[in-house]
């Protein structure tokens, strides 16, 4: 039977970029940072919570064509690819100040939802993420 | 692709970011030409080649899905509805939700629920929108 999702994935187009953003700002920490030869194996994960890593990866030679990873990018930046992430937050109309401060890109702000409190921002490529304050259960972002 | 087109694709997405937000205001074309850094004329083209339609109607869309939200979700009156989400006459606002919808605002309040399902606002939003697809189907926007 299944247990856990452990590793998910989300292109992004600079890795060093993507630290400088998933960890420095957002406050994620990194849990792998290994160069394989053929790809920069790079993932973070929320501090305190090491059974979950997200992949951080570049599209690009040899996973994919060029042509494929400039459609891959294109999706990227028209915030297209459909991959997101959403993350729980304890006080998220103070995560929303901290971030935006530093210059963090907000969609929308917190907002009460039947959930919780959410607010959504981008990464500096164009990928969606959530934060919520969930109200009672835990929900998907 | 070139890292220019990915720059671009991504100021005309943070200019459609601020269109979801400032739904309720006027078209602002000016101040959405300044985000993506270009001209209205070129901001106008570039939005439609990358999200395959233009401005207004992306807009107008975005605003139908709002009413449409708001029409299950609350008990304000049809007029209420179309100036919260930024139409200027409840008029404009029946032929504009019939062109999109496909029924008056009155027909699909009563059809439909309330939403009750616990899932993220973002979501909702995206796929509750009304596909241009039908739009262009139905000969709406000509």
């Amino acid at each position: 039977m299944l247990t856990s999702i452990r590793l998910s994935q989300i292109f992004v187009l600079d890795q060093d970029a993507a630290l400088d953003f998933y960890v420095g700002k957002l406050g994620m920490e990194v849990h792998t940072d290994i160069d394989l030869g053929f790809m920069r194996w790079l993932t973070v994960c929320v501090p305190g919570d090491r059974e979950r890593e997200v992949l951080l990866e570049v599209p690009g030679q040899p996973s994919m064509d060029d042509r494929t990873a400039e459609q891959v990018r294109e999706l990227v930046t028209k915030g297209a690819t459909g991959g997101w992430l959403g993350l729980t937050v304890e006080d998220c109309r103070k995560a929303y100040e901290s971030l935006r401060a530093q210059g963090v890109e907000f969609t929308d702000e917190p907002t009460e939802r039947v959930y919780g409190i959410d607010c959504g921002l981008r990464d500096p490529f164009g990928n969606l993420i959530r934060l919520n304050q969930p109200t009672a259960a835990p929900t998907p972002c | 692709m070139s890292r220019t087109v990915e720059e671009s694709n991504r100021r005309l997405l943070r200019a459609r970011d601020a269109m979801d937000r400032e739904y309720a205001k006027p078209l602002d074309v000016p101040t959405l030409a300044r985000i993506t850094h270009t001209t209205e004329g070129h901001f106008i083209r570039t939005f439609r080649a990358t999200f395959g339609e233009t401005p207004h109607r992306y807009l107008q869309r975005r605003r139908v899905e709002r009413a449409m939200f708001l029409l299950r979700a609350t008990e304000r009156s049809v007029t209420d509805i179309s100036l919260d989400v930024g139409f200027m006459s409840l008029g404009t606002f029946s032929r504009t939700f019939r062109a999109i919808v496909g029924e008056s605002p009155s027909d699909y309040r009563r059809q439909r629920p309330a939403d009750t399902a616990p899932v993220p606002t973002c979501f909702m939003r995206a796929w509750s929108r009304p596909s241009s697809l039908v739009e262009a189907a139905a000969g709406a926007w000509r």
